[in-house]
Formats: C-alpha cells, sequence, structure tokens
C-alpha cells in the first residue's frame, strides 16, 4: 500500500484490503462506468411454493445462506442502539469457528461493543459501515484487522448497488414479518419505524435472512421489505430492547446556548428568505436540531407559512407540524420517537423513503440536493469550510457519516455547532479528518456567531440586515484561541491508515491514521 | 508557613465540566512532581504542565507534588484553582497570581445605563461564564453570595477575580455581588482592581452599611490608583433595609440603582413568598418611591421559575407598572422576554412620536408650549417621550429615520 494526494490534498491508500482504491477527484469529478452489480439469478422453484420460507432457527439460516470464512455479513441499525439480532449473529458465527468475516452494517451503536472481541480475536476481520464509540476508539489504536472503510448511507446504497460491496449473506431485523418475508418496521413489539436501510441489502445481497419477533400470517402490510427477495424467515424471542430502539419521548436541549444556536438558525434561515410557502427542510434529531425546528415552527405560524415537504429522521415535533398543518409531507428516513412510529403507521402523509430515494449518488437524482435547507451537526470545522463528523481534534474515530455527506448537497447547508466543547475548539485550522468538503458547506452557525462560506455571496447579501451576529469564520476561530488557548496536535502513526473515508460517489476522500 | 502543608481547590463531584480539581502538597526536597489527568490531554497536556510550572515559579516553589484533575478548566480557571489551593496552605495573605493574557479593555459605563436584565451566575462554576454574554443581559453577576458555599468563598473570590481579568463580559456591564459583612470587604480587596463596573451589596439595611463598602472602595482605589470607581447597587432585603432606603440611596454618589430582594424580605415580615405579592407590594412601592426620590434606578427581584415564560413577561409588566427598571434573571432564556418587555411598547412609542414631533415643531417656531391637537404637553410628559423615542431608536424598534416616513 502507498498513499496518493487526491483531490482535497488529502493523502488516502491506493489499495482497501487488497483491492483497488480511486481516490477523489473532486465534487461530480467521478463518472462511473459499465453496470450496476446484480446477484445471481434465483428461481422460484427452488423455495416452498406454499411461501412458508420459515427455518428452525438463526444458527440453521445462516448455515442455509452459505456461512463459511471470509464472507460479507449485512446488518441495519433500525434497531439503533436497541439491537440484539447482530450481536446474535455474531455469537453464533463465533461458536461455529468462522473467521475473517467482513461486518457490514449501515451503522453501529454502543450495544455492538459487544463485537469487540471478536474483532480482537479475528471472527471479523474488518469493519465497512461506521465505527461508533468503542468501536471507534478501537479502530483508532490500530488494533483492527483489516482496515476500516466509512460510507455515508448514500454511499453505502452506491456501494452495493455498484458492486463495491457484494453481500453474501444480509440478516434484516423485522419488527413484524410473515414467513414469505414481507416485512414491515412500523408494527410489533419492536417497532423502529421503517426498514429503508436494508433496502439495497434486499435486493442485491446474496442471500437473505428476515428476522422477526412478530411473525403474523401473510401478508404482512404494508411490506416495507419484499418477501420475493428473501430467502429465509426466522422466528426469534426478542430482536432488541424496545426502550432503546425508540426513545419514548426525544428531548429538546435545555443549553442556553444550544437553544441560541437553534435561535440563530431559525432567524437565518428567515432572513435569507428561504422561509416561505412551499419551501422544503431537513434537520436531525440531536438536540439542538429539535429546537431549531420549534423556533421555525413558531415562525412558520406567525407568517402562515407552510412547507411542503420536511425530511426526517422524524420526531414527536415533526409529527406535530404536520398534524397542525405545517407541511404537507414528511419523507421519512429513520424514525426516533414512538410518536414518529405512530404517524408512519397511521398518516398515508407521512412517507418512508430509503437511501435510494434520498440520498444514492449513481441514481438518476435523489431528494437531499432538492432540499431548501439542511441543519446538521460537525466534530469540527476548518477556516476553509471544511468539515468532519467522524473525528474529534483529539484524533479518535468516534463517529459514523449517516447520511451527513448526502445532505450537504441541498440548497442551503448549515452546521450548528458550539465553536468548542469544554476546552476543545470545534472551528479549527485544518480539520482532523476531511469528511465534508467546504464547496457544499454554506453557512456555521455557532453561539458566537454566524459565519457564511464566502463563495455564497447571496447569502451574504440577503442576510446583510438582519441584526444576526455575521462574522468571518476566522474571528470566531480567534475568539475560540483566545478562549481555549492554542491546542497541539494529536500524534499519528502516519504509516498506518486504520480506516478510509468515502465521498458519496466511492472515491476516497481521506485516511484515518492510527493515533500513537 | 503553617504546619498543614496539602490542600485541595475546585470541583471533581461527577459530571463537573471545564473545571479541574487541584491538589498541592509542599515538600521539603525533591523538586515539582506533577500528576496530570485531563479529559483534554492529547490536545492541552504541554500548556497545563507549562501553566503548573509557571504558577511554582512565581511563588518560587522548588519542591512539590501538584496533581491535577482536569474536565477541560480554561486556563484561568487552572490558574484560579492553583493559586486557591496554595493560599489554604499558607494562611497569611499572598500576592495574587495574574498571569497574562491580561485585562479586557477598560469601558466604564454610564449611571443610568440600561439595566433591565441582570443574569447571575454562581461564582464557584466556570462553565457557565465564556458564554453568558453572548446571551445579552444588560448586567452579568459573578456571584460571591448565596450561591457559594461558604466553604468555597476563598476559591469563588480567586476564580471571579481571574474571569474579569481573562473574560471580556461585554456587551453586559460586570457585576459582583460580594458577601456580607468582613467577607465582602476582603472580596472587594481582589475584585475591584479587575475592572468591575458594579458591585452589588447585599442585604443592606443602613447608609452605615453603604458608607462602609463604598469607603473600602476609595480606600482600594486610592492604594491601586485606579481611575473608575464602580458603581453600587445595594439589595434591600429586610423590612428595616426597606425603612431606610433612602438613606441607603443617597449614602454615596457612586450608587446607581436600589434592587430589591422578596426571599429575605419575606422570610425576615415572617410569611410566605406568594406569586401574587400582595405581602411584598408596600415594600416594593416603598422601594420604588425612595429610589426615584435620590434619582437612581429602581430594580425588581428575580423570577425564579425558568420554566413560567408566560409568568415571567406578566410579572416585568407588572414591575414596570410600579415604576421599576429591571429584574433579576437566573437563566440566560429569560433575558430577551425582560429586556423586550422593559422596553416601550407599540403604543407607547407611537404616542411619544407624536410628541417628540410636536416638541420639535414647536421649538422651530420658538414656542415655549408644545401641544398636541388642542391639548398642551406638560415639560415632564415631553421629557418622558423623548427618553422613549431614543430608547425605541436605540434598540432597532424604529429607524433611526422615522421622522422621514412619518
Amino acid at each position: 500500500m502507498r498513499l496518493m494526494e487526491n483531490a482535497a490534498g488529502r493523502f488516502v491508500p491506493d489499495e482497501i484490503n487488497g483491492e483497488g482504491a480511486i481516490p477523489y477527484q473532486g465534487i461530480n469529478g467521478y463518472k462511473p462506468e459499465g453496470r450496476k452489480h446484480n446477484p445471481k439469478i434465483k428461481s422460484c422453484s427452488d423455495y416452498p411454493t406454499d411461501g412458508n420460507k420459515l427455518v428452525k432457527n438463526l444458527k440453521t439460516a445462516l448455515l442455509k445462506a452459505g456461512l463459511r470464512d471470509g464472507i460479507t455479513i449485512s446488518t441495519h441499525h433500525h434497531l439503533r442502539n436497541g439491537d440484539l439480532l447482530t450481536n446474535q449473529v455474531f455469537d453464533i458465527i463465533h461458536s461455529l469457528g468462522i473467521k475473517n468475516v467482513r461486518w457490514f452494517p449501515s451503522a453501529s451503536f454502543p450495544c455492538h461493543s459487544h463485537l469487540l472481541k471478536y474483532l480482537e480475536d479475528g471472527t471479523i476481520n474488518h469493519i465497512e459501515g461506521s465505527m461508533n464509540g468503542p468501536l471507534g476508539e478501537f479502530t483508532s489504536r490500530g488494533k483492527m484487522k483489516g482496515m476500516g472503510v466509512l460510507r455515508s448511507h448514500g454511499g453505502r446504497y452506491q456501494a452495493i448497488q455498484d458492486g463495491e460491496v457484494k453481500i453474501d449473506i444480509a440478516v434484516i431485523a423485522a419488527p413484524t414479518a410473515d414467513f414469505f418475508g414481507n416485512a414491515t418496521g412500523d408494527r410489533g413489539k419492536s417497532a423502529c419505524g421503517l426498514l429503508g436501510f436494508a433496502l439495497a441489502d434486499s435486493i442485491y445481497a446474496e442471500n437473505v435472512i428476515v428476522a422477526t419477533d412478530n411473525l403474523v400470517p401473510f401478508p404482512c402490510l404494508p411490506w416495507q421489505i419484499q418477501g420475493n427477495n428473501v430467502d429465509y424467515v426466522v422466528e426469534v424471542d426478542s430482536l432488541g430492547d424496545p426502550s432503546k430502539i425508540v426513545s419514548g419521548t426525544t428531548e429538546v436541549t435545555k443549553s442556553p446556548d444550544r437553544l441560541l444556536i437553534a435561535e440563530y438558525v431559525a432567524e437565518f434561515l428567515d432572513s435569507a428568505g428561504i422561509v416561505k410557502n412551499g419551501f422544503s427542510f431537513q434537520a436531525g434529531a440531536g438536540g439542538t436540531n429539535l429546537a431549531f425546528a420549534l423556533f421555525l415552527k413558531e415562525k412558520m405560524k406567525q407568517k402562515k407559512i407552510k412547507a411542503r415537504f420536511i425530511r426526517g429522521g422524524s420526531t414527536k415535533y415533526l409529527v406535530e407540524m404536520l398534524e397542525e398543518g405545517l407541511t404537507d409531507y414528511i419523507l421519512d428516513g429513520q424514525t426516533f420517537d414512538l410518536e414518529g412510529v405512530r404517524s408512519m403507521r397511521e398518516n398515508p402523509n407521512h412517507v418512508n423513503t430509503s437511501p435510494f430515494t434520498s440520498y444514492n449518488y449513481h441514481g438518476k437524482g435523489n431528494f437531499a440536493s432538492m432540499l431548501d435547507a439542511v441543519v446538521l451537526g460537525a466534530t469540527e470545522v476548518d477556516v476553509n469550510f471544511n468539515a468532519n463528523v467522524v473525528s474529534h481534534s483529539d484524533g479518535l474515530l468516534l463517529h459514523g457519516i449517516g447520511g451527513w455527506q448526502n445532505c450537504l448537497f441541498s440548497k442551503c447547508t448549515i452546521l450548528a455547532i458550539p465553536s468548542f466543547r469544554d476546552r476543545i475548539p470545534v472551528i479549527v485550522d485544518e480539520v482532523t479528518t476531511l469528511v465534508g468538503p467546504a464547496e457544499l458547506i454554506d453557512v456555521i452557525v455557532t453561539e458566537r456567531g454566524i459565519a457564511i462560506n464566502p463563495k455564497r455571496k447571496d447569502l451574504i447579501k440577503a442576510t446583510k440586515k438582519s441584526g444576526l451576529p455575521i462574522k468571518s469564520i476566522g474571528e470566531i476561530k480567534e475568539e475560540v484561541d483566545q478562549l481555549c488557548g492554542k491546542p497541539e496536535k494529536p500524534k499519528f502513526d502516519k504509516s498506518k491508515v486504520v480506516a478510509v473515508v468515502k465521498w458519496v460517489d466511492g472515491t476516497i476522500l481521506d485516511s484515518i491514521f492510527a493515533i500513537k | 508557613m503553617a504546619e498543614k502543608l496539602i490542600a485541595s481547590a475546585g470541583n471533581n463531584i461527577e459530571g463537573t465540566r471545564s473545571d479541574c480539581f487541584i491538589t498541592i502538597e509542599l515538600m521539603q526536597s525533591g523538586g515539582i512532581k506533577l500528576n496530570i489527568s485531563s479529559k483534554v490531554a492529547s490536545l492541552f497536556e504541554n500548556s497545563i504542565k507549562s501553566q503548573i510550572l509557571d504558577f511554582c515559579k512565581f511563588y518560587k516553589i522548588k519542591s512539590a507534588n501538584i496533581s491535577i484533575d482536569d474536565f477541560g478548566a480554561l486556563p484561568f480557571t487552572i490558574s484560579a484553582r492553583l493559586e486557591a489551593a496554595y493560599r489554604k496552605i499558607m494562611h497569611d495573605p499572598i500576592e495574587a497570581y495574574l498571569p497574562g493574557p491580561n485585562l479586557p479593555k477598560i469601558i466604564a459605563t454610564d449611571k443610568n445605563r440600561l439595566r433591565r436584565s441582570r443574569l447571575y451566575l454562581p461564582g464557584n462554576e466556570p462553565k457557565f461564564f465564556p458564554n453568558a454574554s453572548l446571551h445579552k443581559p444588560d448586567g452579568i453577576i459573578l456571584d460571591l453570595e448565596d450561591s457559594v458555599h461558604p466553604a468555597n468563598k476563598e476559591s469563588a473570590r480567586i476564580l471571579v477575580r481571574n474571569a474579569l481579568r481573562f473574560l471580556d463580559f461585554s456587551p453586559s456591564e460586570r457585576m459582583v455581588r460580594i458577601n456580607q459583612g468582613e467577607l465582602g470587604l476582603e472580596d472587594l480587596e481582589q475584585i475591584i482592581p479587575q475592572n468591575v463596573n458594579l458591585i452589588l451589596i447585599p442585604k443592606c439595611e443602613s447608609g452605615e452599611d453603604l458608607k462602609l463598602v463604598a469607603a473600602k472602595i476609595d480606600s482600594i482605589c486610592e492604594d491601586k490608583k485606579l481611575k473608575h470607581k464602580p458603581w453600587l447597587m445595594p439589595i434591600i432585603e429586610s423590612a428595616q433595609g426597606i425603612e431606610n432606603a433612602y438613606e441607603i440611596a443617597t449614602a454615596s454618589n457612586l450608587v446607581c440603582a436600589l434592587a430589591i430582594g422578596l426571599e429575605d424580605y419575606t422570610a425576615d415580615i415572617g410569611v410566605e413568598r406568594t406569586k401574587e405579592g400582595n405581602e411584598s407590594l408596600y415594600a416594593r412601592l416603598a422601594l420604588v418611591n425612595a429610589a426615584k426620590a435620590a434619582r437612581v434606578q429602581a430594580i425588581d427581584t428575580v423570577f425564579s421559575d425558568v420554566n413560567d415564560m408566560d409568568g415571567l413577561q406578566k410579572s416585568v409588566f407588572e414591575a414596570k407598572s410600579i415604576g421599576f427598571e429591571g429584574k433579576g434573571c437566573i437563566h440566560p432564556r429569560q433575558i430577551p422576554i425582560v429586556n423586550r418587555a422593559f422596553l416601550p411598547n407599540e403604543k407607547e412609542i407611537e404616542k411619544a412620536k407624536q410628541i417628540a414631533i410636536a416638541f420639535e415643531a414647536a421649538e422651530k417656531k420658538g414656542l415655549g408650549v408644545v401641544a398636541l391637537g388642542s391639548k398642551m404637553i406638560d415639560p415632564p410628559v415631553v421629557k418622558r417621550a423623548l427618553k422613549i423615542v431614543k430608547l425605541a431608536e436605540e434598540n432597532q424598534l424604529i429607524e433611526k429615520s422615522w421622522r422621514n416616513e412619518s
């Protein structure tokens, strides 16, 4: 392996786990050729004509699906931190002495630190997806056998569709399913909302297992996952811990500084003329983002403005906006609380989406770029507007990308972040890891002021007389440095790439190095 | 030197943020031994180390074991905790450890400036300090009195002193609430040289109480050759204090306002504090009257239910209607509501604009009498109208060019 410089000036490896890799070539710089990946043709004569694909247990299903050394197993994060199934899958794999598995989750959560021991003993070779919390730290310390790959939700769909990752076995956790494999996430004791993250896997994986703790007679409706793509169905006692799958209620931040940031974001969008009838926006479920949605809601009510659609991560706050007539639709990618799940189940205008519709870069368009505004977080932003969402200034990998990279394509991308956390600066000279190129980041909103990317002359002009604290990003950084002092740089072993960050088109945007 | 050679200062209870806990043990020999555990070690370990060594050099400490448990404390907090621990060992007064960067530039404040909102910050909680002014209270009170545990009085005093020196609280006025009595006079020694704009004097009962503080400030200012003296805001919190309100307000020309504290007042008169506040109506009216008679501002107590924003707004309107000009805040989210409610409302502004125009027209014509239609306007009414117009302009409630539009 050697490192080469990509179009963003970052050094990235020319191969990943023995396979060739393409360096980042700029926004819209890389155009793939060829055809999409396809799994083998199957025949219905190989499946029970009565439609009953139930097998005895998970172990049987995995063995029938061809479990062996070195294969790729995919799982999904719609059960979030309540997921028990993924851990069960790897307990079985480990008990059978299988080694060198590539784990391909759509995201990982703290509950998956159960898998650390399997990373240590070689059951799992490496993770492609996200490495959160303890898994990220494990990776950062250079302990993972293979090289990790971080992808966005859209990038994951792209990688499957392009054949970059060929999934041998997809295990889909289904809060409700029938014996044919039709499955839905919007009901059942482990209800999570929707199963969009598993859509690509259900279409492109060689073998698809649906595991459910709420088996219903055929047909399971709605069929978010179609049984016609499913090989085996397994009934399990429990998929996970419902209280950790969705929260009973999601809470708005109480921090006065974060509320101030949220208020500034809403004010900014209004001043910039973006909040008008028929507009659209997306905001995540972090405390600051929820607060933003509430401030925006007040503005919309005052001015009698109705959105055409809001993209979720949905929560009770977005559901209230839908039910109070402040938006025509919620186009939902993930449901964070019980109210969100209920609304998705009952309200036809609360629509489930997938990374294919919303984020896939190798599709014929996607919803993310159509949004008028998106409000995101970040771990770091540099003075050139490049942003990081996976590692912290101390160099540790701690988060996945999620839909973050995909959302950067909206018409107005806002990062709502504190300018420092305790003593750790968030506005820095150069990001530790490049995850979001500056060209796509329009506005940084901090508690100390709002910085607009100099490229967005239109936004600068529109908000000139807003009375908002608009500053240069350099000014904000200076204030932070004055408070915190100049930080040292974390020490990396630059000869050891422990993971790479992919751009939405499958090229390599940056490397994550082992921490010394 | 004292007999006990080990002491600690700071916070390390669970959930501590932006603070640290420091233990210093002075030794006979062995040099300086550091034990640094920090949440931000990978970014600031060397900085913390050199800060501690600089501190040792300053006090000529040759041998000591110093340990720090750091939760992302900013440098001004670390130096305050070091000094506080060292003071506990030394007992006797020692020189202040005040490393740079230095004082924000001195901006003296106007005696009659707006003091609608004043935000109380507990003096021993550094995490609240750096961002408080972003919420734009008219004043920030670094509190050394009721919000600080008696055991932490000296630590808090050092921390507040460093905060005044290191942090720029603008656009807010820099205020400190000192302790009562002797402790309060000791607070002044540390606080006054650090460019504080206003001192709140708690539980002020008489003109004598006030004069004691004013005299101490005079002597410190003379001693340190300080040009600016801070304004004084006595807080009246007892029946006796209410009886002496006018005497207190006129005891020094540094007094810019009288404030009322109702928790202690209601306890003093032996009744419960209620939301309606009938029990304190007399005291509040008496205080307003005394303040106005002395030509100083009348400032109301805090509103303590941080979740009741409607109640807060009502309470500010009520306070304004009986002559108060400011209210205490205990949470930043209260600030915009208080600030807005103390400004003139639309109806008041409209009327004031008409009077201002009539006044300017009369002046131009050289008329001594201002009239609006057939109605004569008395000079004090004109004066109040001009003040309202100015306030509205300054707070962007009306354009500066409103005369051209109407």
